[in-house]
């Protein structure tokens, strides 16, 4: 078994994680842990909706932000996607998906302030970026026969609108809605740097303790996020995008001269701005790299590989929980609901939650990457194996997962953890804005202290590492022969 | 329309030739059939001609390339797209103009398939997709025709009807057929293919279908 390289390299990555482990900083601080998580269950048994009518405002901010972001990233992408092309606008549009949407919301909150526009371009940015590079590989996929056979002269116009855009169409809806979906978390958390959004909401609830009205958000985010087929109709989608932006609210006006000061005086480098020149540059980048930087990327990296074979474990473990080669209707539709709140739940909500529990350390983060992201794996390979028949006779219970299911779904798992690999990491880098030491820790310290010099380097780096585990993800996919397809 | 001299016609399938060198002329009126065993080039030797005459000719491929998504009308209208402008191409997509649906209701009504022109072409039958591209083909207005087993999924009556109509609306046509005796009686003249090259090649009011029987 151990000469498929599916299995050696399944291997390398377990024994990275285990000493990874040895290294890491997990460990549960707080005096009472399980009390409070005890106190946080009661809370989401008694949500409490209508403690302040903070709440409906926050579900309508939220909303507002998703559609009014991811439809100006879906137009900007789309547009993207007929030149993707072109190296530089894939290098382009690699860079901006890499910087998380939270990074870009720390950055324009430091020269738009509270204003509206804030939030809406830190999901529109990174946004148009994914929708360039999935929307160019729909259309690449495209049936070339009809477009061969237009009469010469077609304009090319006609041409994309009639050979094209039909048969790419339910594809290219479908990646936008789940996005749309994706929006709806982005938007959520996004209230964890102060905007009026959902994540807002939850911290001063958190911070006050009251865990039913923290309880009654968190199940009043479910309920939006599963009733999305529901409310989500082509007919109805008009009315969303053209009154999302109406629904924003009024936010802080913004000041232009913070935005000039922003880029002609803040993010220079220290050096550069107090006129030590070249001479002064290089030991202030030798102290960010050895105090902020190294130290940032060791700990990201670290914990990214913790939480890659944790999510792999728990989705290996979760998938039977909906497949139909196991159990009976009660208990798949159970795994339904329990795999549907592990995805719909942004990690950075549960390593928050888990945080203010358990205490700072490594662990919450890899347990809240791992429920999310296996609840996502393990939702997809379970859909999958829905499609395999086995024979009349096929073995039962752990034979049957052992035998029958795990060789004939490990590729397609694989496949889909390569490709979450550099997801993981952008939100491990992310979850440092909570206290752990990963790489978004450094920036929030830098950010706090007013160098922004600093911040903008630190995430560069960021940015660069996620384009680097990206681009080592899809060497390893396309080493192993791993199909993947964008929808994940 | 002068007659077509097609020149040099080969292609290589990796790295062994397939078709060719061969050459081929065919005169203005005449309705010449591809004949010869599947695999013989019939198809790949259609493919270079349309390249030949620089896509100014009808074509039904074998695979038809029709647009799943778009309902039978696009389908058929898009032979035309390079006759209007843009907003005009954008507004059919949208509400088709009367005057186009009638002539493509019409085409429709000839094909025998007149109350099919607003189902979407991924819902129809094989049959009735090859006639889809029978009529796009039909509606682009080129006076010559390739065609590449137009008929293959159409049943008896249907296939004489459209072989009869294509032969007698287009000035001037190359067809492959692995039908014999429709192409004997529709075509004048019958070209048959062997290994890539010609083998065959005799007005089809000299032949019998026996003498076809030996390319295959």
């Amino acid at each position: 078994m151990f000469s498929y390289p599916t299995v050696r390299t399944s291997l390398i990555f377990l024994a990275i994680a285990v000493a990874g482990l040895l290294v890491a900083d997990i460990a549960i601080t707080t005096a009472n842990p399980w009390q409070d998580l005890g106190r946080f269950f009661l809370g989401v048994a008694t949500p409490n909706f209508f403690s302040t009518e903070g709440l409906a405002t926050a579900l309508l901010r939220t909303i507002a932000f998703a559609f009014v972001g991811v439809t100006l990233g879906s137009f900007f992408g789309f547009l993207l996607s007929l030149v993707y092309r072109f190296l530089p606008v894939r290098i382009f549009c690699a860079f901006i998906r890499a910087i998380h949407e939270l990074f870009w919301a720390l950055i324009f909150l430091q020269f738009f302030g509270f204003h509206p526009l804030t939030g809406v371009l830190a999901i529109a940015i990174p946004y148009a970026g994914i929708f360039a590079k999935v929307y160019s590989e729909i259309l690449e996929e495209a049936d070339q026969e009809p477009t061969r056979l237009l009469p010469p002269g077609t304009g090319a116009i006609a041409a994309f609108l009639y050979a094209k855009i039909p048969d790419c169409w339910v594809q290219l809806r479908t990646y936008t809605a789940y996005r749309l979906e994706c929006g709806l978390r982005s938007s959520a958390i996004l209230g964890f740097v102060g905007l009026p959004t959902l994540g807002f909401y939850l911290e001063s609830s958190f911070s006050m303790g009251m865990y039913s009205d923290a309880g009654a958000m968190l199940i009043l985010f479910y309920v939006l996020i599963a009733t999305m087929p529901l409310w989500l109709k082509p007919k109805l989608l008009p009315i969303y995008i053209l009154g999302a932006p109406f629904f924003l609210g009024e936010g802080l006006p913004i000041v232009w001269g913070n935005v000039e000061r922003f880029f002609t005086e803040d993010i220079i480098p220290a050096p550069l701005r107090d006129g030590e020149g070249l001479a002064g540059l290089m030991p202030w980048l030798g102290d960010v790299m050895v105090t902020e930087a190294l130290p940032g990327v060791w700990n990201t990296v670290v914990l990214t590989q913790i939480a890659l074979v944790a999510t792999g474990i728990l989705s290996l473990l979760a998938f039977p929980l909906i497949s139909k080669h196991f159990g009976g209707p009660v208990r798949r539709t159970s795994g339904h609901v329990l795999l549907v709140i592990a995805r719909s739940t942004p990690e950075y909500i549960l390593a928050y939650i888990l945080l203010q529990l358990w205490g700072p350390s490594m662990l919450p983060a890899v347990v809240a990457l791992a429920l999310h992201n296996g609840g996502i794996i393990g939702h997809l390979i379970g859909r999958q194996s829905n499609t395999i028949h086995l024979r009349p006779d096929a073995p039962h219970g752990f034979a049957r997962y052992t035998w029958e299911l795990v060789p004939r779904l490990y590729r397609p798992f694989l496949a889909f953890l390569f490709y979450r690999w550099e997801i993981i990491m952008r939100e491990t880098a992310i979850l440092g804005i909570l206290g752990i030491y990963t790489l978004g820790f450094y920036v929030d310290s830098a950010i706090q202290n007013i160098r922004f010099d600093r911040a903008m380097l630190l995430i560069l780096i960021t940015a660069l590492l996620n384009i680097g585990v990206d681009a080592l993800g899809r060497y390893i996919r396309r080493k192993l022969a791993l199909q993947t397809m964008p929808t994940c | 329309m002068p007659g077509l001299e097609f020149d040099g016609l080969t292609a290589s399938f990796n790295g062994e030739r397939v078709v060719g060198p061969l050459s081929l002329s065919v005169g203005e009126g005449e309705h010449v059939a591809l004949v010869g065993r599947s695999g013989a080039g019939k198809s790949t030797l259609i493919k270079l001609m349309y390249e030949q005459v620089e896509h100014e000719a009808s074509l039904i491929p074998q695979d038809l390339g029709l647009v799943n998504a778009l309902p039978v009308f696009h389908n058929v209208f898009m032979g035309q797209l390079q006759k209007h402008s843009v907003w005009y191409n954008t507004w059919t997509l949208l509400k088709p103009f009367r005057k186009d649906r009638e002539a493509v209701a019409s085409l429709l009504e000839e094909l025998g398939m007149p109350e099919k022109q607003w189902i979407p072409a991924a819902s129809l039958s094989g049959g009735q997709r090859q006639r889809v591209a029978i009529a796009r083909a039909f509606y682009r207005g080129s006076p010559l025709l390739l065609a590449d087993e137009p008929i293959s999924a159409l049943d008896g009556l249907l296939g004489h009807h459209v072989m009869e109509w294509l032969t007698s609306h287009f000035t001037t046509s190359v067809v492959a057929l692995h039908d014999v005796e429709m192409a004997l009686k529709y075509c004048s003249r019958i070209v048959g293919i062997q290994n890539g090259q010609i083998a065959l090649d005799a007005p089809a009011s000299e032949l019998a279908p026996a003498d076809i029987m030996t390319l295959y």
